[in-house]
């Protein structure tokens, strides 16, 4: 299989769920925003932050309120994680590797970009925006669901899983920061807050309810945590994303070696993690560590099946 | 729309199917008598199923227009055009001939340059050759074959000869609607299947691979094939995936491919570098190799000619063969037949003036309104005048672009082209086609049986090109012996 058509197909995963995530943190933090009182630390800007792109942010946007914050996570094409980006780019990546995908896959990325585009241009966005983003979200699941469905389970089909674990892995670990960046001192009232704040982060995964038939208990921080980093079950999990990344890396992928070896010190690092420990400090630091992890990780996808040098014929 | 032959009228014109009003043709007939017992309604039913299986199999050709790619079905009729068997088999007689001797004919112009010493064709036509690389004089590929896929355009004259209008040596389109409009004429009329000998096309990728293979550098019982396309904007895309697809090789780009310090073509795969040995190009010479051509061009790979020329890869065709497509070459062709085969040229070319005689130049001026006036260097129908068809501005601008470079133009009386019916909104009507087999030739030559009939769809034109309001038909060679 071509090393063009192994990276268009991972990037085609990693952009669609991209934009399928992208949409859950916006319909949340929405949420969020209009059920929190004043002053618990948390803000639109926040939402930029999560992104990973506040530096871009500021480069075309003088103040962070709702609409500004919005436009840029929503329809900015110059911000290259928007969501009008993440789908466009998903379309251009699955037009140019049509032929190994089946056509309604095709079909249905051209589809979804065009009414995204529609929906996003029009002016009643603001009344429409939850409706848009549970579009989005539920047709990205229709086309995960259709690969999986309807494509052979070979190599390229592999990529599709790794980039899209992938994407998952990051962006629940950026959900995580999401409880981390927000300080909330101690009392009754404070814990409350947290624990609101904590069923967010868990809806906004669609969590929720596997947390409580997991957990059996109402929602606590560090149990929310653990379901979200260690648990092996749950598809947006931390341990289980890494353990598809894995089954992909051994299902017929040569020479996989390296990446192998950082998925294995990805699970390590999180399994001995101590979450009571990381919840009362350094859960920040525990995420960005994780955070670098995630990219090594890719570098080594890129440089083990996407970027070839002389040196490497067979 | 119910069909009587009684009311088809061809007119000055050759008809395919009906002689004269009322009369198919023998090996027509079977099938003119079928589709004139359906009634209006089913007649309607099978282009509709036409339509929605040419929708359903994807069946495209791409316009690129406004930033967006559009992919357009192209227009199918139902009714097939019929050649006698008798008919094609002195056809493809005539086309290997003819490819036999366009292949030693580049082969000596790159090489030893006889037909030049001997004075047959003029040093000057090579000298002013746009397609004449430099890059390749004293290759010398496998077989001495340079044209390996070739696609003739054969046209029928109103006197009921078929004439070969012009050879595509460079990289040829078309065949994978050759064998899509196979499949649907299938699904749209099984039951004349059963009862006609029509010879299959869905065998021609077999055929192209087993020529690709034969030109391999490796004496390996599996070399690695590859189709490189110049990408997904090309309007051709869809035939490039559809032949890698149906071979079971690689579509490749450019980027996909790097040329090693051993003077070998690697392309890249998840298994790391892996050795090229034949290329079937659908890119143009001008683009294939940065570094030979001096181009900044993102669709070759730098070093390709360098691999060839040590004999590392097969390109198909090979780059320069496209000397022998240039329209001035054209009107040497019988010569070139004669010179290296000693042979009378079976299908006959269309009479043509060269402008850089003087005497053929002067007719030509004076007789620009009956003529066809032709670049010698371009495809697809561009710049090219009409005569009949020309405003008197026109011909003035013609005639001047003539006199100012003689040598890249040529002329010919402008032919009536055959007919066929074709199904027009609610009738049949006769509109003109022409019709583009495929020569494939190495070690053997295989010609396609008949090959992709175009149609100009607008009443009265001579233009089928799919860009400009064609649409195709399938194309039946029968065997009427015993009938």
């Amino acid at each position: 299989m071509l090393s063009r058509v192994a990276e268009r197909l991972y990037w085609t995963a990693r952009y669609l769920e991209r934009a399928e995530n992208t949409s859950r943190l916006v319909r949340v933090f929405s949420n969020l925003m209009l059920d929190l009182p004043r002053g618990v630390g948390v803000n639109w800007r926040q939402l930029v932050d999560i992104s990973g792109a506040p530096e871009q942010f500021d480069s075309s946007y003088r103040s962070s309120g709702e609409r500004n914050v919005i436009k840029f996570m929503l329809s900015d094409p110059d911000n290259s994680g928007s969501l009008i980006t993440c789908l466009s780019m998903a379309r251009e990546n699955m037009r140019t590797t049509r032929d190994l995908v089946p056509s309604e896959g095709w079909e249905h990325v051209n589809e979804l970009y065009l009414y995204a585009k529609k929906k996003l241009a029009g002016k009643n966005l603001a009344r429409d925006r939850y409706e848009l983003l549970s579009d989005i979200v539920m047709r990205c699941q229709q086309i995960t669901g259709l690969l999986a469905g309807t494509m052979s389970h070979g190599a390229a089909y592999q990529f599709v899983r790794v980039g899209r674990n992938l994407e998952r892995a990051d962006m629940t670990t950026r959900l995580i920061d999401v409880g981390s960046a927000t300080i909330i001192g101690p009392g009754i009232e404070q814990e409350r807050l947290e624990n609101r704040l904590w069923t967010y982060v868990l809806r906004s995964l669609s969590a929720h309810q596997m947390y409580r038939q997991y957990v059996r208990r109402r929602v606590l921080p560090n149990q929310v945590l653990a379901f979200l980093l260690q648990d092996t079950d749950f598809p947006r999990a931390v341990a289980h994303t890494l353990g598809e990344i894995a089954s992909c890396f051994n299902n017929g992928l040569p020479h996989n070696d390296e990446p192998l070896r950082a998925v294995l010190r990805l699970q390590r690092l999180i399994a001995e993690a101590n979450i009571n420990e990381l919840h009362a400090e350094g859960l920040h630091d525990f995420i960005d560590n994780l955070q670098l992890e995630l990219g090594k990780l890719h570098q080594l996808i890129s440089a083990s099946w996407f970027s070839l040098e002389l040196d490497t014929a067979v | 729309m119910e069909i009587d032959w009684k009311n088809y009228e061809p007119g000055e014109f050759y008809d395919e199917m009906i002689s004269t009003p009322g009369n198919p043709r023998l090996a027509s007939r079977a099938v003119a008598n079928y589709l004139q017992k359906l009634s209006s309604k089913q007649l309607g039913r099978r282009q509709n199923a036409a339509d929605l299986a040419i929708t359903e199999m994807g069946v495209t050709f791409t316009v690129y227009s406004e930033g967006e790619n559009i992919d357009r079905t192209w227009p199918f009729d139902i009714i097939p055009r019929i050649i006698p068997q008798q008919e094609w088999s002195h056809i493809e007689e005539g086309l290997t001939q003819r490819m036999t001797a366009l292949n030693m004919f580049i082969h000596d112009l790159y090489n030893e340059q006889n037909i030049i010493k001997d004075g047959i064709v003029p040093e000057k036509l090579i000298a002013g050759s746009k397609s004449f690389l430099p890059q390749c004089i004293g290759a010398s590929p496998r077989y001495d074959t340079w044209a390996h896929i070739c696609g003739s355009d054969l046209v029928r004259d109103s006197d009921g000869i078929i004439y070969v209008l012009e050879d595509n040596l460079r990289v040829p389109s078309g065949v994978s609607y050759m064998i899509e409009n196979r499949g649907i004429t299938k699904r749209v009329f099984p039951e004349l299947f059963r009862k006609h000998r029509i010879q299959p096309v869905d065998d021609y990728p077999s055929h192209l691979f087993d020529m690709l293979a034969s030109l391999s550098p490796r004496p390996l019982d599996y070399p690695e094939i590859v189709v490189m396309t110049p990408g997904i904007y090309n309007s051709a895309y869809f035939e490039h995936s559809f032949l890698a697809q149906q071979m079971g090789v690689e579509l490749v780009e450019g980027c996909d491919m790097i040329v090693s310090d051993d003077d070998c073509v690697y392309m890249k795969t998840i298994d790391g570098l892996q050795r090229v040995d034949v290329i079937y190009r659908r890119v143009n010479d001008e683009f294939l190799d940065p570094e030979a051509f001096q181009s900044d061009s993102m669709l070759g790979v730098s070093g390709l000619m360098r691999a060839w020329r040590a004999g590392n890869v097969a390109l198909a065709n090979a780059p320069g063969a496209g000397v022998a497509d240039d329209k001035v070459v054209y009107t040497y062709v019988p010569a070139i037949i004669k010179y290296y085969l000693d042979q009378d040229p079976i299908i006959p070319n269309v009479p043509s003036y060269r402008c850089d005689d003087k005497e053929q130049r002067d007719y030509v001026l004076a007789n620009m309104a009956s003529l066809v006036v032709k670049p010698a260097n371009e495809s697809g129908g561009y710049g090219m005048l009409v005569g009949p068809h020309s405003t008197a501005a026109e011909r003035k601008k013609f005639a001047s672009l003539v006199k100012r470079n003689p040598r890249n133009y040529i002329a010919q009386p402008t032919l009536k082209l055959s007919t066929a019916p074709t199904i027009c909104g609610q009738h049949v009507e006769p509109r003109h086609l022409d019709l583009r087999p495929f020569i494939l030739q190495s070690d053997r030559t295989y010609v396609t049986a008949g090959g992709l009939t175009r149609v100009a769809l607008r009443k009265g034109s001579l233009v089928v090109n799919s860009s400009q309001g064609g649409g195709s038909k399938d194309t039946w060679i029968v065997d009427t012996r015993g009938k």
